[in-house]
């Protein structure tokens, strides 16, 4: 590695680090407040200023990154799965820089900004080595599609940001029966969570150099190794243990399942589940939402209902623009065709059309407020769908990570 | 039968269906209620709210109603998700049998899969159809909101009913010491936020950014134009999409050019990154032996025939261009373009081969074999001749159980070849790559001339794109009006604020915005700061307050 790209992930490491003050100011900022009117002390703390501040530097450092990056690698970073994860956490927080500059939420900036954090942290799983481009990538059109999809995918993220902080503000989560309702909220939180029990387990188990080799039978029923960096709770089929002091496979997986990713899945699903336990217990059996909901007190949802719909009627033609019409002028010269039903373009199409029936919805049959604030989770479960999911699993030209 | 237009008490004859008088915005509906007042199209009638009479109401109707088109993108949205579960027939690996393919390799759900037809979605006449229904949608639901509302705000007066002024989200009363003044200054700010300042008995519109109302609408006609260009794909000529390999040193016409065109591979070449690039130095040790490919092109010549010659072989053939073919960069002529897309190394190209003479165990010479254009007979060096009596470019036993060949690329080519001996008899010998066998009359009867093979000649070969597409400019110009539309109604919002005289001295003021209230109440802010207005309220904060107080105060 070359002393610029060094210098470059350093950057990222302050950036992650600014991030994380501003959370902490974030914090402070809403729980100070409460404190501060018990003494009967009106004036208001300076905590979400120094959080924003925080948030300013952070994205300052982590465009460091992102140009240093470029740099030394001599291509734009958006090619693989580290590189585009971590970019699209720096459009996220820029996106809410910009946005939080109008409306000053600190209560948004609390809920996005470990978000941001976690998409980097899951960003850096993968290989952060700067990788040579295939001749398809090769082209002005890869920083231009990319780099517009990622802004309008933070902006699009903001409204996620907003809707969540809608509902954790307006819904009823007192009741101690399970509605749709407080499911769907908890099930967010759940889903938050897993994420970064995955994020912490595979850096966990790397620091210790965990390896776990096994020898199994495959699918063309042949004899085949496999090494497994987490503890195997589920072993390859027929799978014999060949590292000595190493847990051993509860299950074995049939030969037409890839076992070492189901059993990341099990073990992300499954500590993020405790994860969720222990936080819930500490909190005296409340839900988590409800833990977080006397936090939004004074937060006008009406305002927080306007933020998540201004970012998605900024982000959505940003969308369409780079999504689609930058996506399709790159297919056709990169590929030969502008449309080609590859997975990632039917899954940038269902994002897009996804938004469009947001609007629709809402411009024209009143779904605003808690509705419209489903409708951004979901439209944003939508697009981590297509980064992980569709990159990930269904096979196809975009998947080069 | 005509229905009854409605007369406002300020003398506005509305159509039949009108909910806000398009003059004075006097509720015409619910008119003793507080509620805050329903602006979506201004209230104005829409045929679709109207009539619902005949087939053709019925259909209008049917199709303006964004419920339905809603529906429709809903359903679109889930189907090409569905499309994605399995790859798509056009992505199954060549020359496999989608019947059998999905079974094969998804069990039970990939034959659900094809059988549904889930195999070949996208081009499925059932998600034509639901294209086509969401076009219609848009184009009658459009139809139907813009002209009134057109009208709507082209008609709009200045002096509005009380119970309209009231009725907006954002309302204010302000006791004045001098209307005149206050107004005058008022207006003066508006201004200079860019206002446009409409007066009427000395009440006042400050408008702004109307055009962005006409954003929707813009973008519809923007996706429909998109869509009748890619419908118009299907009309033959519009569209070609043809492969063609070309070795090195070959002429070919170009396919789907009806032989106008000829193309000459002169060289191809892949590089590769090097391998000492100390950018990528972690990149490449973590996948040793990995070939990392930089690019690959075809050196090419574009030829036209020249006018006299006929169409067929041998014509005579005048260069046109010389061009570098390479990936993101294709060929650009008369409307094709070709791409640079795969390739082929190290083809066969030719083979070589030793005659011995076994009488006097002297070499009878050599000949070599174009693969591609074998000729009839060779002639060896002692004058006698070699014949080809059979060439398989690709040899293979097909299922009768007879040498044949799978194409006409030499990936695996073998021969009979046919020499006739001293005593007059043809002899014929058999020879692929590590085989060699003499077709004997008699076992333990060698023949008196013996091949074996030489040596080869290999050629790149290169993979090319033809395309023509006659519908991209419809795409580029229906998709440039989409996203301009888009952008005309997304990121400029309509404001308008209203200023009305009261007799006791007292002067209201209304504001309405189609989003992002925040920033109309700060700019009214400043309004209300620099003059002796009182600052509006938000009526949706006495809702908040109302819903909130007691809860937070828990």
């Amino acid at each position: 590695m070359n002393s610029l790209a060094e210098l470059s992930s350093n950057l990222l490491y302050i950036a992650f680090f600014f991030y994380f003050a501003a959370t902490v100011f974030y914090i402070l900022s809403v729980t100070g407040r409460q404190f501060r009117n018990k003494e009967g002390d009106v004036k208001k703390n300076r905590w979400g200023t120094w959080g924003y501040i925080a948030t300013v530097i952070g994205v300052v450092f982590a465009f460091g990154y992102f140009f240093t990056r470029w740099a030394a690698g001599g291509h734009p970073p958006v090619s693989n799965m580290f590189e585009y994860t971590a970019f699209l956490a720096i459009c996220f927080s820029l996106a809410f820089v910009v946005i939080n500059g109008i409306y000053k939420s600190n209560v948004l900036g609390l809920f996005t900004i470990p978000v941001i954090m976690l998409i980097i942290a899951y960003a850096s799983v993968f290989s952060t080595e700067i990788a040579p481009l295939v001749p398809s990538l090769q082209s002005n059109w890869l920083a231009i599609h990319v780099i517009t999809v990622a802004l309008a995918q933070g902006i699009l993220a903001v409204s996620f940001g907003a809707g969540l902080v809608y509902l954790v503000r307006t819904l009823d989560l007192s009741g101690k029966k399970m509605t749709k309702r407080t499911f769907g909220i908890e099930f967010i939180m759940y889903t938050l969570l897993t994420g970064l029990a995955f994020v912490i387990l595979t850096n966990v188990f790397e620091a210790t150099n965990y390896e776990a080799q096994f020898t199994y039978v495959n699918e063309q029923g042949e004899d085949a190794e496999k090494t497994y960096n987490l503890p195997a709770i589920i072993g390859p089929n027929e799978g014999v243990l060949e590292t000595e002091d190493r847990f051993s496979p509860i299950f074995y997986a049939p030969d037409w399942i890839i076992s070492e990713d189901l059993n990341t899945v099990v073990w992300s699903f499954g500590s993020g589940f405790l994860l969720y336990w222990v936080i819930r217990l500490i909190g005296r059996n409340r839900r988590i939402s409800a833990m977080l909901q006397p936090l939004l007190k004074g937060v006008k949802p009406q305002t927080v209902d306007e933020l998540s719909y201004r970012a998605i009627a900024i982000g959505f033609p940003l969308f369409a623009l780079g999504g689609l019409a930058f996506a399709m002028i790159y297919a056709q010269i990169a590929w030969t065709r502008f449309w080609g039903w590859d997975p990632k373009e039917v899954w940038a199409l269902i994002t897009f059309f996804f938004y469009a029936a947001y609007l629709h919805l809402r411009l024209s049959r009143n779904w605003i407020g808690e509705r419209s604030a489903w409708l951004a989770v979901i439209g944003f479960a939508i697009i981590m769908f297509n980064l992980i999911f569709v990159n990930l699993v269904i096979a196809g030209l975009h998947s080069y990570a | 039968m005509k229905e009854k237009e409605i007369i406002c008490e300020c003398g506005h004859v509305n159509p039949y269906g009108t909910e806000v008088c398009g003059s004075c915005g006097k509720p015409l509906v619910k008119n003793d209620s507080n509620e805050l007042l329903n602006m979506r199209y201004e209230g104005a009638a829409r045929r679709s709210q109207t009539y619902n009479k005949s087939i053709i109401d019925k259909v209008w109707n049917f199709f303006s109603s964004v419920k339905v088109g809603i529906t429709i993108i809903v359903v679109i949205l889930i189907a090409s998700a569905l499309g994605t579960i399995f790859p798509q027939e056009l992505f199954i690996p060549p020359g496999q049998d989608a019947a059998t393919y999905y079974a094969e390799e998804h069990g039970w759900a990939g034959e659900l899969y094809y059988t549904l037809g889930f195999h070949n979605l996208y081009g499925s006449w059932w998600y034509m159809l639901l294209i086509t229904a969401l076009g219609i949608s848009i184009l009658i639901a459009s139809i139907d909101r813009f002209f009134p509302l057109y009208k709507a705000l082209k008609n709009q007066r200045v002096t509005r009913h009380e119970k309209f002024m009231s009725r907006q989200r954002i309302f204010g009363r302000s006791t004045v010491s001098d209307q005149d003044e206050t107004m005058n200054k008022a207006v003066s700010l508006l201004r200079k936020k860019r206002y446009k300042i409409f007066e009427e008995n000395g009440n006042v519109l400050a408008e702004k950014a109307r055009w962005a109302r006409w954003g929707p609408y813009v973008n519809h006609i923007g996706l429909i134009i998109f869509l009748v260009g890619a419908m118009l794909r299907f009309f033959p000529g519009m569209y070609v999409d043809a492969n063609m390999w070309v070795r090195e040193g070959e002429t070919v016409p170009v396919p789907g050019t009806s032989q106008d065109y000829y193309l000459e591979n002169l060289q191809f070449d892949v590089e590769l990154y090097d391998e000492d690039d100390e950018r990528f130095q972690g990149a490449m040790q973590a996948a040793p032996g990995a070939e990392h490919i930089e690019t690959f092109r075809t050196h090419s010549i574009l030829y036209m025939p020249t006018d006299e010659s006929t169409v067929g072989a041998g014509r005579e053939l005048e260069a046109i261009s010389e061009q570098e073919i390479e990936v993101n960069s294709p060929l650009y002529f008369d409307n094709y373009s070709v791409y640079q897309l795969d390739y082929k190394l190290n083809e066969l190209s030719a083979m070589s081969f030793d005659v011995e003479d076994r009488e006097t165990g002297e070499s009878a010479g050599s000949f070599t074999v174009d693969l591609n254009n074998p000729e009839d007979y060779y002639t060896l060096d002692n004058g006698e001749e070699v014949y080809i009596y059979d060439y398989f470019a690709n040899f293979i036993i097909n299922d009768a159980g007879e040498p044949t060949t799978e194409n006409n690329v030499p990936d695996n080519p073998a021969f009979i070849f046919e020499m006739t001996n001293e005593d007059g008899e043809e002899e014929l010998t058999f020879i692929r790559i590590q085989r060699n066998f003499e077709i004997r009359d008699d076992e333990d009867d060698p023949h008196q001339y013996a091949f074996t093979f030489a040596g080869i000649d290999t050629n790149h070969v290169t993979g090319l794109k033809v395309r023509k597409d006659l519908t991209l400019p419809f795409l580029i110009a229906g998709g440039s009006i989409f996203l301009l539309g888009l952008l005309q109604g997304s990121y400029w919002p309509h404001r308008r604020v209203w200023l009305q005289r009261e007799n006791d001295g007292e002067i209201l003021i209304a504001a309405h915005t189609n989003k992002n209230w925040e920033s109309i109440k700060k700019e009214i802010r400043s309004v209300t700061d620099q003059t002796e207005l009182s600052e509006p309220v938000d009526q949706t904060d006495e809702e908040y307050e109302k819903e909130y107080k007691e809860k937070d105060n828990l």
